[in-house]
Formats: structure tokens, sequence, C-alpha cells
């Protein structure tokens, strides 16, 4: 089972909400951070790393012994990350999307792939809960293809958190495609509301069920929930405002450290989780913390 | 004329709420909303759109059933898992390479240009300004993020403007990158937390990549003086300019709620500090 932890608007407490979710699942969880620009799941998780690799995407090298300056590369590439200008073939490794269109097409095959270090992907354990990570390299633009490679460890045998990146856009939708649910987190102002209907909008497209969870829930207004009513978007769990549970982290400590007696509401969370996409082979015990 | 960049790291630590303040603060400039994923800057400045336009952010493979052999030829070269067994493209997954159009042995597919977003320009109460609105789900924030940049510049130059506000996207990836480029100052607003400092350590890392001029504010600030302390002296060794730091004021989310800034209702805590925050910034910006 895969539930993905988004939100629209940042800094509303989707890690908050993640790591406390795989903290009390323990040993049958495995959190994932897909937030690849600003990971932060190990500042509250603590896990030990044990597997490092660089993930890389291709980008061409051109063999200009080989090459004829024809121009087909740089005219099937969609992304003008090649062209040949006068005696010289010029790339743009940064541009490339690693498509392979350039090498598959050149009609002398003279380009083959080198490699352009997107971030890296790192595996361990926080406690009982297993722990995926990805960390995208300052200044790399691109995080989708890190995203998916960080995907690709989820185990089946496990609930897998995934914890989204902000926003609502392709980095959004690589993390969130193939959920079973999709927690969405949000707060009751204004910008929290109009975020939350962006990523609402952004998510139905896939048919992924979804609930909110209201962080923060007495600061600002209502309209939140006159929102979720009106969507028919089932409302989890209301968490108030509490300046130790913010103290907490602030010091990099889970929620439910912080605030124990919210351990129950997640116990709630998963149990209604888990009736609304009948899923009920994995009965939910609580780990231990 | 000078451009200034709000950017955070770390999501929600106000940087809308700071861009709105300064704009409220500001004479004489013209707002961007760069955070074309979530963009909350028109929710303090009430915009009345003057201008809108379509977006056009790219092209997606589209293949016809009655041309289509089912060969199999795009499917083993699409890099991105984005063609299904039954032949047709996932528009979510196809970033819109072309390489199943040239490979297509039947010319069964076609590359369609796709609306992704809209942009505007707005009068605002605080001055005119450029948004934007990627659709949900949509790719190529980066390139709608430079169209509003360069939308801010030339309205800038028409209304003879000094100053360009520019509020950014959380994050480091695509759409902050195509933020900050070029920039003249980027401020940096963090919040004292593990997350804040590490998240703002990265965003540092990525503005003086750049050479650009960074600034570093810490919202927040007494909800843990260690880490406030802790972002500060990583701020000052790295060179990036301490402006100041703002309490945990609750007029902040009250404005809010009332769609203003908290700047614009009376003394408050975190008013005077953003007041003197602005001072700071506005003299340095007239100096560099």
């Amino acid at each position: 089972m895969i539930i993905s932890v988004a939100s629209g608007k940042g800094g509303t407490g989707k890690t908050t909400i993640a790591t406390s979710l795989a903290a009390v699942l323990g040993s049958r969880s495995q959190l994932v951070d897909c937030d690849v620009e600003e990971p932060n799941c190990h500042i509250l998780m603590k896990p030990v790393l044990r597997t490092s690799e660089v993930v890389s995407i291709p980008v061409p090298v051109v063999d200009m012994d080989k090459c004829t300056l024809c121009g087909k590369c740089g005219e099937v590439c969609g992304f003008s990350a090649i062209i040949v200008i006068g005696d010289q073939v010029l790339t743009f490794p940064e541009l490339c999307h690693g498509c392979g269109g350039c090498s598959l097409l050149c009609p002398e095959k003279a380009i083959h792939e080198g490699s352009r270090e997107l971030g890296v992907l790192e595996t361990g354990l926080a406690g009982p809960v297993e722990f995926v990570q990805g960390v995208l390299r300052v200044g790399e633009a691109m995080s989708p293809p890190l995203i998916r490679a960080v995907k690709a460890k989820i185990n089946p045998e496990k609930i897998a958190i995934l914890d989204a990146p902000p926003g609502a856009s392709c980095p959004v939708i690589n993390t969130v495609s193939g959920s079973d649910f999709i927690i969405m987190v949000t707060e009751p102002t204004p910008f929290g509301l109009h975020d939350l209907g962006i990523a609402v909008e952004a998510v139905t497209q896939l048919g992924i069920p979804i609930g909110v969870v209201l962080n923060r829930a007495d600061i600002g207004d209502t309209q939140v929930q006159s929102f979720c009513r009106q969507k028919g978007i089932p409302i989890l769990a209301r968490i108030p405002h509490d300046r130790k549970i913010a103290e907490g982290y602030a010091r990099g400590d889970l929620l439910v450290t912080s605030a124990p007696k919210h351990i129950s509401l997640f116990v709630k969370m998963i149990q209604n989780i888990q009736s609304r996409i009948g899923n009920q082979d994995k009965a939910v015990g609580i780990g231990a913390l | 004329m000078k451009e200034l960049v709000l950017i955070s790291g770390k999501g929600g630590t106000g940087k809308t709420s700071l861009t709105a303040a300064f704009a409220y603060l500001a004479q004489n400039k013209v707002l961007a909303d760069c955070d074309v994923d979530a963009p909350d800057l028109h929710i303090l400045a009430h915009p009345e759109i003057i201008q809108k336009e379509d977006f056009r952010g790219g092209i997606k493979a589209c293949i016809d059933p009655e041309k289509c052999l089912q060969c199999g030829a795009c499917l083993d070269a699409c890099r991105f898992g984005a063609i299904s067994d039954e032949f047709r493209v996932n528009p979510f997954a196809c970033e819109g390479c072309t390489v199943c159009f040239h490979v297509c042995p039947e010319s069964a597919i076609v590359m369609e240009e796709k609306v992704s977003g809209r942009w505007f320009i707005s009068e605002t109460r605080f001055g005119p300004m450029v948004h934007a609105s990627l659709f949900p789900g949509e790719e190529n924030s980066g390139k709608l993020v430079a169209l509003v940049r360069n939308q801010a510049k030339v309205l800038a130059r028409q209304r003879q403007s000094e100053l360009i506000i520019v509020d950014g996207a959380p994050g480091i990836g695509c759409p902050v990158i195509s933020s900050v480029t070029g920039a003249d100052h980027v401020m940096i607003v963090t919040e004292p937390t593990l997350s804040g400092l590490h998240d703002m350590d990265r965003a540092l890392q990525l503005v003086q990549g750049f050479r650009i001029r960074a600034s570093v504010v810490v919202n927040k600030w007494d909800i843990n003086p260690d880490v406030t302390e802790q972002i500060e002296g990583l701020s000052a060794k790295r060179d990036a300019r301490v402006l100041g730091r703002i309490p945990y004021d609750p007029q902040v989310i009250k404005a809010l709620v009332q769609r203003r800034c908290v700047v614009e209702n009376g003394p408050s805590s975190a008013g005077n500090s953003i007041r003197t925050i602005w001072k700071r910034l506005e003299a340095d910006l007239s100096a560099e």
C-alpha cells in the first residue's frame, strides 16, 4: 500500500504528518522522502543510512571523427540541448532530458551517452522504519527523474509513506501517481485554502482517493472545512495549534514525541484510510516509537 | 532598475506575506508572482486583471489509432514510460521529447501544442503586477517563471519603476532556478527550525553559485532562538547579509484572514520588525 502526503502550499506540515505516521506504523512502514529539492524527513527520523548511490541521466557526447555535421541531432532535440553551428556540435547538458533521441537518430552513430549527475539516492533504517530519500544536487533543475529513482525503492511488503514536494506541478504528480491514497495537509488560512484547491484539482485527474488533514486547525478561518464539505473530501484529522509541537519540530522532534496524546489520532487516520481504499489485509498495530 | 527576489528553500516560512508587506512599503515598484505552481500573492494584492494570455508550455505526443499498426517502435524508444501497451500516451508522463514522433514508421504520431497555463497583467492596490497560474499538474514551470519575469521588466520600463519585487517558489529546483538567475538581490526567508536551517543552506548555496547578492531574514525567530543564531552564524560565514528577525506574532495570521498584510494593520511586533528590515533592504538595494 502506498500513501502519499502532499499539500499544495509549503510549510503546512507534510513532513510532520508523514514522519509521525511512519513512526506509529513502526516496522510495517517504509518512509520515502520524495521532496528531493528539500528533503527534511531525515531531520526528524534520524535514520542510519546504509547505501548511497549517484543518480544520473544520460546526456549526449559527440564523436567528431564520425560526425558529418548533418544537423539531424539539433533537429530532433525537443529541448535545444544539442545544435550544430558551423563546424561544431554544441551540447547543453543542463537542458537535456535524457530522452536519447539524438543518439538513436544520428545517421552516423556518432553520438554516445555520457551522464549528468542529478543527485543521490540513499537508503537506511530509522529504528524499525525502512528509510529512503533522494537529495537533488544543488543547481540541478530537473527533479522528476530522481523522484522516479527514489520511488523505484518502494517496498511492496510495507505501507510506503511518500513525503511529496509542495506545489501542484510535475514533481508532485511524479510523486503521487501510483499511490493508493493521498493525504492533503493544509492549514485553515486563505493561502492554505487556495493552494489546497489547486492540489486537489491536480490529483483529481489521477483518480486517487484523497483526504485532508487540517493542521493548526484552530488558527485562521473555517473556509477549508466548507471547501471539503462541498467537494465531499473527508477530513481525516484536525491537529490544533500547539507551540509545544512547533518547538519540538524546530528541534527535530516528531509530533508524536512532543505530543504523545496524538498517537491515537494517527492510528485512527490509518484505519480510516484503509477502510476507504478497502484494503484490510494488513491490520494496523502500533510500532515501537 | 533593480530586481529583488524572495525565496525560502522550505515552504511556508512567510515569503508571500513578506513580499506583500514590502509591496505595501515600497514606492514605485512592479510585482511579479513567480510561484506559478501555487501563486498566493493575488490573495493579498486584490488584482484587477487588465490583460490575460495563454501560456503554451510545451508539446505532447498523440497517437492516431487509425494509422497506428502497434509495431512497438515508440514503446521501445520512449524512456519516460509515457506510452501504454494499448498505444495511448499518458500526458502526465510525456515530456514532449519527440522521439516517438521521429521513430514511428507510419507517421501515426503528432506532437500537439498544449496551453498549460495563463499569465496576467493586473493593477493592484500595491501597483502593477504580473502573475500566472500553471494548470494543475503541468510541467515547464521554469519557462512560465521566465516569461513572468520578462513581462515584469517590460512593465517596469513602461511605468518607469525602479524596483521589481518577485515572490518565488519553495524548493531549489526548476522554478526557483528560473526565478533567481540574473536577479540583483535574493532574500532568503527562513524559520528557526532544523528543517528551515537545512533548506536555507541549500537555497543559499544555489544563489551564491550564481554569484548573486543574498540576504537572510529569520521569521518567527523566537520559536527557537538557538537555531536562529545558527542560521545567522551560517549566513555570516557565507557572506550573506542578515537583515533581521521577525517575531512570532498572531497578528500576521489575523491580517492574512482579512486578506491584508500585517504592516497595514497598525503597530504590531511583526509589523515593526518588517518595517526595520525593509529600511535596511532599501538602503542596501540603492547602495548595491
